[in-house]
């Protein structure tokens, strides 16, 4: 059996408490923490009562514990660390990381920050320790894009990674395209439906595509970046009028990030597309192509984000280290 | 592409012999008497396509034969590469962004479909740019670059280059 704390309990956390309620994965929950109140339960968390207390408001624990607390006195395997992205310094999570690698316990997060901006400290502090550091969901959310990179595709050589990073972009665009509708009418409906925060910015203006990318350079590409080195145009000056000038010539406008690996290339912009092109995915969708020289080009299109759908992406790693490394108790 | 020699005697039958040696395909021959020529002779003009790479053989073999190439207009534009631009585009003078790239002499504007939009909304165009190679296209697209930043216009470059 695997022990697990997670801390942030909001979509993602909670899409992995219902999965572990739901399916027989052999998890068990000992530490759990949202941004007000913790748990600490070696015996094993009451997942159902603490959704219960969380879809009433409430939160999902004591006050009296904290996150930290969480990090450095439950007892568990792996930390899945599932709190909000802070792009400036990775804080709060980059702390707990660091805490819970030396404690030498295993780290599953799905928090874009610390990777992005710490990965090849938090990588030797793994090491270090002999725990695994994964990270599947901060890319792609349920596309097993690092895995299939680093394990299916290992020995191949990345001469280019490109494709559609960001749902709520695609969905704009999707719109604008179908409709003819203008970008703040698009974006407004995004909204209704929950696809953009109140604020976008981080997602229209390719910041979210762009610390992908730079994920995704810095951990499998060995190259090492970081955001400014991306070169990066958002999708919010796009007018219809642009979208019926591509598809009087049977293409579209996607958001694409771009990654050359040989000659340095990074970059997040809209580009004009045929639209019969496999990367020209609706709504939310996510779709990368990975170019490589053994296997040729691959595609891979899936739901980027989703309470779910991202879950998958951190049990998949939790199972990962599940049957490599941890031992039954 | 174009070739342009002085209409001397003799010149246009030795020039003929060199283009189909080399594989080349003559489109048109086009006598051109400019107002600028000097009277001692007409201007001639050999159209033709050139398989990738041969200009300098058939350069070479022309000069074998005596004949002197006054101009060559490489006007085989095999790239092709269409973009969009988004801002204001008649504010900052479109026809000044165009001839930014026709003037490299290698890449041309050869289509503009502009839409015009609401007043003092930004506009969008569809540009369509040719090249004789795939460096002058990327060179042509980088000046394009050039003039969006410093216009702040938007351009949207297809994902598959030229
Ligand atoms: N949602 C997706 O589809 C998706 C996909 C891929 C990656 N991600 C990434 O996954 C992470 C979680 O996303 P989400 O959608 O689940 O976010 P969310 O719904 O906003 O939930 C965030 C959770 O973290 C808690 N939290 C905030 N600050 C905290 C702190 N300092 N310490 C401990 N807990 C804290 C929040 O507490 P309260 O409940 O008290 O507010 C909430 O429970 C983010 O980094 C996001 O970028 C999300």
């Amino acid at each position: 059996m695997m022990r697990i704390a997670i801390l942030g309990f909001g979509s993602v956390g909670r899409g992995i408490a219902r999965a572990i309620l739901a399916k027989n994965l052999d998890i068990t929950v000992t530490g759990l923490a949202d941004s007000k109140s913790g748990i600490i339960d070696a015996g094993g968390i009451d997942l159902a009562a603490a959704l219960a207390r969380k879809e009433n408001g409430g939160a999902c624990g004591n006050a009296g514990v904290s996150p930290a607390d969480v990090v450095a006195k439950a007892d568990y395997d792996v930390l899945v660390e599932v709190t909000p992205t802070n792009v400036e310094d990775g804080e709060p999570a980059l702390g707990h990381i660091r805490a819970a690698l030396r404690r030498r316990k295993h780290v599953v997060t799905s928090n874009k920050g610390p990777i992005a901006l710490a990965y090849p400290e938090l990588r030797a502090l793994a090491e270090e320790s002999g725990v695994f550091l994964k990270y599947e969901a901060t890319v792609c959310g349920a596309i097993p894009l690092i895995h299939a990179m680093q394990e299916g595709l290992a020995g191949n050589t990345i001469s280019r990674l490109y494709g559609v990073f960001n749902g709520t972009c695609n969905y704009i665009l999707t719109r604008m395209a179908a409709e003819g509708l203008t970008y703040d009418q698009a974006l407004a409906e995004a909204r209704e439906l929950g696809y953009a925060e109140a604020d976008p910015t981080y997602d229209v203006e390719g910041i979210d595509a762009a610390i992908k990318l730079v994920i995704l350079a810095n951990t499998v590409l060995d190259m090492r970046t970081v955001l400014d080195d991306v070169e990066r145009t958002g999708i919010s000056l796009l007018t219809p009028d642009a979208l019926q000038l591509a598809e009087d010539q049977d293409c579209t406008i996607r958001l694409i990030g771009e990654i050359v690996p040989e000659a340095g290339v990074l970059r997040v912009s809209p580009r004009i597309i045929e639209k019969d092109h496999p990367l020209v995915v609706e709504g939310t969708l996510n779709a990368v192509t990975v170019g490589t020289d053994l296997a040729g080009d691959l595609t891979f299109i899936g739901k980027g984000a989703g309470s779910t759908e991202t879950a998958s992406a951190v049990i998949g790693d939790l199972l990962y280290i599940q049957s490599r490394h941890v031992q039954g108790s | 592409m174009k070739l342009e020699m002085k209409d001397q005697p003799g010149q246009l039958v030795a020039a003929l012999k060199p283009i189909s040696a080399v594989g080349g395909n003559i489109i048109a021959v086009i006598h051109q008497r400019e107002a600028t020529t000097p009277v001692e002779g007409l201007d001639v003009q050999i159209v033709l396509e050139l398989p990738e790479g041969r200009l300098d053989s058939l350069l070479e073999l022309l000069r074998e034969q005596g004949v002197s190439v006054v101009r060559i207009g490489e006007e085989r534009l095999l790239y092709e590469c269409t973009l969009i631009m988004i801002g204001h585009l008649m504010h900052t003078d479109i026809s000044d962004t165009v001839d930014r790239i026709d003037r490299t002499g290698s890449a041309e504007v050869t289509e503009l479909s502009l839409v015009m939009p609401a007043i003092n909304s930004p506009s969008s165009a569809r540009i369509t740019i040719r090249s004789t190679t795939r460096t002058e296209m990327k060179k042509a697209i980088r000046i394009l670059r050039e003039v969006a930043r410093e216009k702040e216009l938007l351009i949207i470059e297809p994902l598959e280059g030229a």
